[in-house]
């Protein structure tokens, strides 16, 4: 079991004792950060093709359909199949668009997404570097994605384009504070940015979900994530049926493979940290450490796509609704939950965490229930006497 | 010195000379809104120096904060105030070459004074990291620390009563 | 550190003077606060590089440098609040068409 678990840092230090045999010395650090490059280089691209055949499956099945399946066995080759139509496909660039800008948004927004890789802890030992500021990197550059949205959006001189980049520009900056009030709980605890030190202060069964304000914070970190992506239900900046395909209606073959890609690479990093701090990262009994890293990181994507078959789309005002007038105090009352849970002493602190987030999260609700649509009564025209 | 020392240097290096590059082209270029683009990047070269200096808490709130924030804010005016299809005004006024002249004198005097100033540096580099920051903020500065988020909360009021439309 | 002390100070000069130019020349008001953002971040290199090499601790050093991000910050937003009213009341940005001290 002990070397099924490193089996990727022991292949690793195999590889370069082979190649320090004819290399110089001065080589060993460049040839292992090169290791470390490839692996995600290579990793991230394939994860997010075969992240949407199962996308397209899953949402089939949701719909009493097939997904994809006449390219491979099961489908299994239609990621491919995609690869080679956006690489062959005409690149359209509009006659009044700003052309600098049309061309460096794609680039620049794959960057953040590919970089995050860089600080999730895949398994015992196996992280790529091991900042010791891995969260607040992970939260500068998934906040970096807002502006090359709207410089996608403002250079396609679209009237479409531009509505959806700024639907979806102030839908990101307004669920970011959620989302960084909801890590700081976790900060808290551990005492430290570093992700490794997060998931090892999660040993045996303590993981932060088993906790009230872990719970609570959890969930807001996920619903706070799938906003960030802009995935359904938050998608009204790409959404299908509304505004033609939001702010990058103007883009065509490999441009548009960019954002699709770097938009499936951010759901794998998101539900990723989320795993790692609230779920316990690569924490668990009997299997290898990357093994459950895989499951829960595959487990919170599966739910994510569950939402996509499952829930409609919900409105602007309704989404800033819910960040500003739900999350928010939320993020706050759990903050000072943990707090207080860190400095009392074992059953006490259980109870009142609990007692103070049940009572908050229904005077908010009770709060926000003029807003909430009323339940219609349908009335279907029926010939049946 | 060894080569990673070397390598290191010439980067830091290389990223210096990029920087200022990036900075010149920021304050030349005639569209507004390519300015703002190379202003995101010098930031990002600005963030890039801090991790070079190991002041990478620095660096994580610089992208944070400036890129993420700020720059979408100046974006949000360009985008509000813009006179798109107006490519024949002068984008500079016609103090330009009076401002490089004075300029260039200025950094005639102040460069070679930093170069001659005696500075008495420290022989080890001296590193901080987030937690004692934290303290720092909540120990010693404290005070400055609740004036600035007074400040902040008034600059913000301010700023929306001050463009709010006149109805 | 890997670099001189002055080579980094050097550098930041450029930097500022190269804010400095831009908030001379600049026409457009949104042009003049890109211009002053650059010479804010020349000033916290600065503040960093003293806190590291000198006999100042660095954490005084970055804290600064925290507050100026952050005045940075209030500072653009109240400058843009501003240009917008302009904006909205003489349908022009540009800084030398303003000139009358009542309208």
């Amino acid at each position: 079991m002990e070397t099924i678990d490193q089996v990727f840092v022991l292949a690793k230090r195999s590889l370069m004792t082979w190649a320090q045999s004819f290399l110089p010395e001065w080589s060993t650090i460049i040839l292992s950060i090169l290791i470390s490059v490839t692996a995600i280089a290579v990793f991230g691209p394939v994860t997010m093709m075969y992240l949407t055949l199962l996308e397209r499956k899953l949402v089939g099945r949701i719909q009493n359909r097939y997904g994809p399946n006449r390219v491979g066995f099961w489908g299994l080759l239609q990621p491919i199949a995609d690869g080679v139509k956006m690489l062959t496909k005409e690149d359209i660039v509009p006659t009044n668009a700003d052309k600098f800008a049309h061309f460096l948004a794609p680039v620049v927004i794959v960057i953040p997404a590919l970089l995050i890789f860089s600080v999730i802890p895949f398994g015992r030992g196996m992280i790529a570097v091991d900042l010791s500021i891995g969260i607040l990197f992970f939260l500068a550059l998934s906040s970096t994605t807002t502006i090359w949205i709207f410089v996608a959006a403002w250079a396609s001189r679209n009237k479409f384009s531009l509505l959806g980049g700024m639907r979806s520009v102030a839908q990101m900056i307004s669920y970011e504070i959620p989302m960084v009030l909801s890590i700081v709980p976790v900060l808290l605890v551990v005492g430290s940015f570093s992700t490794v030190t997060i998931v090892e202060a999660q040993s045996g069964w303590n993981w932060f979900v088993f906790t009230p304000w872990g719970v609570v914070g959890f969930l807001i970190f996920f619903l706070t994530g799938v906003a960030e992506v802009n995935r359904t239900p938050f998608d009204l900046a790409e959404g299908e049926s509304e505004i033609v395909a939001g702010f990058h209606t103007e883009y065509s073959g490999m441009k548009f493979a960019l954002f699709y890609m770097a938009e499936f690479m951010n759901t794998f990093s998101i539900s990723a940290i989320v795993a790692t701090m609230y779920l316990g990262g690569w924490q668990g009994p009997w299997l290898p450490s990357w093994v459950w890293f895989f499951i829960k990181t595959y487990a919170l994507i599966f739910v994510m796509m569950w939402f996509r078959g499952t829930f409609p789309r919900l409105r602007v005002d309704q989404l800033m609704g819910f960040a500003w007038k739900f999350l928010l105090p939320l993020a706050l009352v759990n903050l000072l939950v943990a707090g207080i849970w860190t400095n009392l002493s074992t059953p006490k602190n259980n109870i009142v965490s609990l007692i103070i987030l049940v009572v908050t999260f229904n005077l908010l609700y009770w709060a926000n229930r003029p807003e909430m649509p009323k339940k219609r009564t349908y009335r279907y025209a029926y010939a049946d006497e | 010195m060894s080569f990673f020392g070397s390598l290191a240097t010439v980067s830091f290096y290389a990223v210096l000379v990029g920087v200022l590059a990036v900075a010149i082209l920021t304050v030349t270029t005639r569209n507004l809104f390519h300015a703002a683009i190379f202003l995101a990047f010098t930031l990002l070269g600005v963030a890039l120096i801090y991790f070079f200096l190991h002041a990478e808490f620095l660096a994580g709130v610089q992208i944070l904060l400036y890129v993420g924030a700020i720059m979408t804010l100046v974006i949000f005016a360009i985008m509000l105030t813009a006179k798109i299809g107006d490519p024949s005004m002068p984008q500079s006024n016609h103090q330009r070459l009076p401002a490089f002249v004075g300029l260039a004198i200025l950094s005639f005097i102040l460069i070679p004074a930093i170069l001659k100033m005696p500075w008495k540096t420290e022989d080890a580099f001296q590193t901080t990291n987030a937690v004692q920051i934290g303290k720092a903020l909540m120990g010693e500065f404290v005070f400055p620390f609740e004036v600035i988020s007074l400040v902040l909360l008034v600059a913000l009021i301010g700023a929306i009563v001050v463009s709010r439309s006149d109805q | 550190m890997s670099i001189p002390l002055t080579h980094l100070l050097v550098f930041t000069t450029l930097l500022f003077l190269v804010g400095l130019y831009g908030v001379l020349t600049r026409r457009n008001a949104v042009g003049i606060l890109i211009s002053i953002e650059i010479m804010l971040n020349a000033v916290n290199i600065n503040f960093v590089a003293f806190g590291s090499t000198l006999k100042t601790s660095p954490d005084l050093g970055q804290v600064f440098v925290i507050f100026i991000i952050v005045l940075a910050a209030a500072t653009a937003a109240v400058g843009l609040a501003i240009v917008l009213a302009i904006y909205r009341n003489q349908k022009t940005i540009y800084m030398d068409e303003i000139d009358l001290l009542k309208w």
